[in-house]
């Protein structure tokens, strides 16, 4: 059976948590770590286009996207903006409890970053229903009353795509911290493997630093540019 | 019969475990982690997408015999370009060499058991096989008619057909390009066995590693793009629409940033292959080893900044084509050092013309012309005449067939031994290889002529004095078709009937010829210990076959 031949491999490791083609869990940790960055720049890549986008028309349209940041709710995604840094702090606590192996504030810190997380969620569903009712979904139910409305349209659909994606990926994010707590509660980590804490970490962190960029660049920009 | 084997010991009786016999069941193929195996399920599917890359060429080769559109309507001429395009680029040069022969001995040639995510690349292939059924759905659902290259505005605001459902099939298939990459960088770092130094790796390796770097920079600015389009198409909020305050250029710089070095993920690993076949049977190392392995980095960092070469006649500022044109003249320096060291290599080597070295030196024949007229077109002038022409056609069709498809086909021979334990009959395959490269040439020569005498590309009709060089061309198809209907043949053949391969069928240096043929499914009976450089010949008798760990002491001391 090719069942019992792949088992008769993986009795060799002597960690549980080792794969069976690695030479020992530091080796695991090195290559988990390494592709976990990889794909972080995968994803600069994917939101560069955007923001490719949004620095070409920015520069075309510079009144009309000041004019219509003022649209967005500053003090909403301000506080979004601490909620998200919050997250990352309590996300950063967890990794260090994981690395000690206490695994009790572990959870912990987990649960509040789902928790705080979740916050974010909320608060981008009321923001995006304000905008529904204020008429502002590009191509489906748009209606603005400022000059140049098709212009503002672009910075539109630049706020829904770029955020959109970014509470995706949050989303995505929410549901890893769901299975990490279910497997830090069923005492899968330890100070010798924890690297799926310490990896979900830097996806978490880097979720937050996308928004360190789009809040300034959407909710800020009417600040900057004088209209 | 057992007999027979009274004289070895009983262990040594029992067949050898390989991949290939580690389990029948259709669950073990399909759900294996051996890098192997997932190899050769990536074959299948590549072999059966070029399959239907290829009827596509046929039938316009077929409609281009005469001036008159006779064979099929122009929209339907339209989907056939078009769906051979996007079936040729995006779902057979793209993976052919990584995601085969890449998976199958990658690991293997660094001395590792299996790359750093076993089941990322299995999700890989699912994710390819998802993408491209995909796309075919939408293929023989209507189809679709933009080109390969979904321009705009004709993708997002005319065309009606089938353009979201086959995008959205190339970006679920970018993924698996993106998953390969990332594994084979992180597989290249951290899996490398003892005294297997950056400076010991073949030259296949490092081509990989090139090729890794722009699958994962590249593709997702790709996947992001085809959002777009698909957005714009859905929404229509002005994207790419100039009446709304959009730019349509926009779109063709997103594009060709992935596009143009998506060209070099398939000749890279291309120019990987034919390091390995040249050094093996000049019986020589590379000349200047270090030099084709930076090339091969150089060729991929200047591949993203020529991708406005692609928009001389796109209302680009001029001073940007002049920039542009200048680094795509500098792509032709790391190139040209391959090139050279190749043919360095070959001289006053003793060569042996194999079909894997027929493969490799047409390759070398072919990529120098294909590479040359690059040049042509990156000049702003020359450019205007020949833009959008059957130049460019002909052109990139040196590229990648004469360069890609050939190093596909030369690798298929070269490892064909390794990866099936099996020896094909040499004298079919050189003779197909011979079949293959004056087919080649046939077909796409006259298309230099034609784009030069001014035959535009994408064209259904035609003016009558163009007949005879597209009735050469098609002739030439023709016999490309048998050429490559050929291997088919023997091949499969040989899988039943093929002489069995020694672990070392070509008297070659890597570390994949230092293990059985078909190798064992943890690729090595004790992890290697490098002590050489790559393309080390030594004589016969000191090459040594890595058995089960109580073997090397023994030979050692012999």
């Amino acid at each position: 059976m090719a069942q019992s031949e792949v088992t008769a491999q993986r009795a060799v490791a002597h960690h549980p948590a080792l794969a069976h083609h690695f030479e020992n869990l530091e080796q695991q940790r090195e290559a988990s770590t390494l592709g976990m960055w990889i794909f972080l720049i995968t994803e600069i890549m994917f939101f560069g286009g955007l923001f490719l986008a949004y620095s070409i028309y920015r520069s075309w349209y510079p009144q009309v996207f000041a004019e219509a940041s003022h649209h967005l709710d500053i003090v909403l995604g301000g506080v979004n903006t601490v909620v998200l840094i919050t997250s990352s702090l309590t996300m950063a606590l967890a990794v260090y409890h994981s690395q000690v192996g206490n695994q009790r504030k572990l959870i912990l810190f987990l649960v509040l970053t789902l928790l705080l997380g979740l916050t974010f969620l909320g608060i981008k569903v009321v923001e995006y229903s304000h905008k529904f009712h204020d008429g502002l979904i590009p191509g489906i139910h748009f209606r603005y009353d400022g000059p140049n409305p098709q212009q503002a349209q672009i910075f539109f659909w630049l706020y829904f795509a770029m955020t959109g994606l970014h509470a995706l990926h949050m989303i995505v994010g929410a549901g890893i911290l769901s299975f990490l707590i279910y497997f830090a509660w069923r005492g899968k980590y330890s100070p010798e493997y924890h690297s799926p804490v310490e990896l979900s970490g830097l996806y978490w962190h880097f979720v937050d630093i996308v928004w360190i960029f789009l809040f300034p660049l959407l909710y800020l920009v009417g600040f900057h540019v004088k209209g | 019969m057992s007999t027979a084997v009274i004289h070895t010991p009983a262990e040594a009786a029992k067949p050898r475990t390989t991949y290939l016999n580690a389990g029948y069941t259709l669950k073990s193929w399909l759900l294996t982690l051996d890098h192997k195996r997932i190899g050769i399920l990536y074959l299948l599917g590549v072999s059966f997408f070029f399959l239907i890359g290829g009827i596509y060429a046929t039938l316009i080769r077929l409609e281009l015999l005469t001036p008159q559109g006779d064979l099929v309507s122009a929209q339907t001429y339209n989907k056939l370009f078009t769906q051979h395009g996007i079936m040729m680029v995006f779902f057979f040069l793209i993976p052919s060499i990584p995601a085969v022969f890449g998976n199958f001995l990658l690991p293997i040639m660094i001395g590792a058991k299996d790359v750093a995510f076993p089941r990322l690349n299995l999700l890989s292939w699912y994710i390819y096989m998802t993408g491209a059924l995909f796309a075919s759905y939408a293929m023989f659902a209507g189809g679709v008619d933009t080109g390969w290259t979904f321009y705009p505005p004709y993708s997002t605001n005319y065309a009606n057909t089938y353009v979201i459902a086959t995008g959205l099939g190339i970006f679920i298939a970018g993924f698996s390009s993106i998953l390969t990459g990332l594994n084979f960088i992180v597989t290249i770092h951290t899996m490398r066995a003892p005294g297997m130094t950056w400076y010991r790796l073949p030259l296949f390796v490092w081509a990989h590693y090139a090729t890794s770097l722009i699958q994962v920079l590249g593709t997702p600015v790709l996947a992001i793009t085809l959002l777009l389009v698909a957005l714009e198409r859905t929404v229509g909020i002005g994207i790419f629409d100039p009446r709304l305050g959009g730019d349509p250029v926009l779109f063709q710089h997103l594009f060709w940033f992935y596009s143009h070095p998506a060209v070099y993920i398939m000749v890279l690993p291309a120019m990987g292959v034919v390091s390995e076949i040249i050094a093996t049977f000049s019986r020589k190392p590379i000349f200047g080893y270090k030099f084709v392995a930076f090339s091969s980095l150089a060729i991929a960092v200047f591949g993203f900044l020529v991708w406005g070469h692609h928009m001389f006649t796109s209302s680009q500022s001029v001073y940007a084509g002049m920039i542009f044109s200048l680094i795509s003249y500098a792509v032709a320096i790391p190139s040209a050092i391959k090139v050279f060291n190749w043919t360095a290599t070959m001289y006053r080597g003793s060569i042996s013309y194999d079909s894997p070295m027929l493969y490799a030196m047409g390759f070398i024949g072919l990529f120098l012309i294909g590479g040359l007229t690059g040049l042509f077109l990156a000049a702003l002038g020359l450019d205007v005449h020949v833009h959008d022409t059957y130049f460019v056609v002909a052109h990139f069709h040196y590229v990648m067939v004469g360069g890609s498809l050939l190093a596909y086909l030369g690798a298929m021979h070269y490892w064909w031994p390794k990866m099936t334990g099996r020896l094909y009959p040499e004298g079919w395959a050189r003779f197909a290889a011979l079949v293959v490269f004056v087919g080649f040439n046939l077909t796409f020569f006259p298309q230099f002529i034609l784009g030069y005498l001014g035959m535009p590309r994408r064209y259904h009709t035609y003016v009558p004095e163009f007949q005879l060089l597209h009735v050469l061309s098609t002739a030439g198809a023709s016999i490309l078709a048998v050429g490559l209907i050929l291997p088919a043949i023997y091949l499969l053949w040989s899988l039943k009937r093929g002489p069995i391969a020694p672990a070392d069928p070509w008297m070659a240096t890597g570390l994949e010829w230092r293990t059985s043929s078909p190798p064992p499914p943890e690729n090595f009976e004790r992890t290697p210990v490098v002590t050489w450089n790559a393309y080390e010949f030594r004589p016969q008798e000191e090459t040594e076959i890595i058995g089960p760990p109580s073997e090397p002491d023994v030979s050692k001391r012999n």
